[in-house]
């Protein structure tokens, strides 16, 4: 092999690695989604988050228009304080939006859903969504469950 | 009884004279590096033979355990009716571990080897001795290049592995077997994460591994006895040796990188 070859052989050898790379890194990760850095910030406080994780999803009306970019506990109220980082795109939030805890799907992972209120005042940086509803812990639920049908067999 | 602990403890300490030998050696090779950037030629003759020939072996296995990967992780999820987290089972597989490592064992396996029998060979033939006399120091000459080549071509080849894997993945899931083109693609891009997977599992880990085993070959080759059998126990050092590095090394980078 001359060494012209060798040469162009290399440089297409690099060169395919790093298409492999760019590949990876746009069509298999999220980075074209994750570019959206730029948003602004808002709080919400929630009794119970459940299995939420930071970088989770926030939607409204199911289209993701943001993350979950902080969980913390106020000792003082014993609530978790949940930082969200909305898309700055989408930054006509009514105030009175509401916010909570879903599980995509039965075993899915859990997202914040934003449900728009008639308000037209709109949230700004830093501002807090008032109205949350916490997570649905599965225990719960079956607990209740159960202990309703008990309640009715003994009834009848 | 006494004989036995005597062997005991001469092998204990060849081990450790090796390991410093390594050590001494890998030092001399990096020193050697930064004049290697005004002869990058003799880099880019290396990483053809290193990296560009075990392209081959590299594609046609990332097709392969990708392709496996598709068909094994739809048997599984499609009892739980979960079909389309294909994309994610499958890139996450070979993102964190399998592109990584698999990459490493073939190419300890097809470059490692050739290294070693390459310096061993010289060594045999007295070709490194000659160069000495001719004051031109084996170790910048020959070594540091074959060394810098293995570990630039390791991230290269392993990313490669990786992304065909994937393709791999593609083609049996969505071709073969049905699932949906857009749900594949979608849930990998929403759990992929650049960061920890791309960035932390293929390039660290194959940054890493390519040192490794780099590094293994050419002292086992350097390190080799010159004669025809030395240099044969040599190159059998070298592919179970990086291979062994390789498999524990991956099991520390997982537990250091992925351990929340």
């Amino acid at each position: 092999m001359t060494s012209k070859g060798v040469e162009i052989g290399v440089g297409l050898f690099v060169a395919l690695g790093l298409a492999a790379l760019l590949m990876l890194a746009m069509k298999v990760s999220n980075l074209s989604e994750s570019s959206v850095n730029d948003g602004y910030e808002l709080t919400a406080r929630f009794d119970n988050i459940g299995g939420l994780k930071v970088r989770s999803p926030v939607t409204m009306a199911g289209v993701r228009i943001g993350r979950v970019s902080e969980i913390g506990f106020d000792s003082q109220t014993y609530e978790a304080v949940v930082n969200l980082t909305i898309d700055s795109k989408y930054d006509q939030l009514p105030d009175d939006t509401s916010a909570s805890i879903f599980t995509a799907g039965l075993l899915g992972e859990q997202y914040v859903g934003l449900e728009a209120g008639g308000s037209l005042q709109f949230l700004g940086d830093k501002d807090e969504i008032k109205l949350t509803q916490s997570a649905v812990v599965l225990e719960q639920i079956i607990g209740q469950f159960l202990y309703n049908r008990a309640a009715q067999g003994g009834g009848s | 009884m006494i004989e036995l602990l005597r062997y005991l403890g001469r092998w204990g300490l060849g081990v450790f004279q090796r390991l410093g030998r390594g050590h001494i050696f890998v030092l001399y090779v990096l020193a050697g590096i930064p004049g290697l950037l005004f002869r990058f030629r003799l880099v880019v003759a290396q990483m053809w033979a290193v990296g560009v020939l075990s392209l081959l072996i590299i594609v046609v296995s990332g097709v392969f355990v990708g392709m496996v990967l598709g068909l094994q992780g739809y048997n599984t999820l499609v009892d739980f009716g979960a079909e389309e987290s294909l994309g994610v089972a499958v890139a996450k597989a070979l993102t964190r571990e399998l592109g990584p490592v698999i990459s490493a064992l073939l190419f300890a396996g097809r470059a490692g080897s050739a290294l070693t029998a390459e310096i061993g060979l010289m060594k045999a033939t007295e070709q490194l001795d000659g160069m000495e006399m001719m004051a031109v120091d084996p170790l910048r000459r020959v070594v540091a290049p074959r060394f810098l080549a293995g570990v630039l071509s390791m991230p290269l080849l392993a990313t490669m592995f990786t992304a065909i894997g994937v393709v791999g993945g593609y083609f049996v899931g969505v071709g073969l077997l049905g699932v949906d083109d857009g749900a594949f693609w979608s849930q990998m891009q929403s759990k992929v994460e650049l960061r920890d997977d791309i960035i932390n599992g293929v390039l660290v880990k194959s940054f890493v591994f390519g040192i490794v085993v780099t590094w293994i070959a050419v002292f086992e080759g350097y390190d080799a006895v010159p004669t025809s059998e030395g240099v044969s126990a040599a190159t059998t050092r070298t592919v179970v040796n990086s291979s062994l590095a390789v498999l524990g090394l991956d099991f520390v980078l997982t537990a250091l990188m992925f351990n929340q």
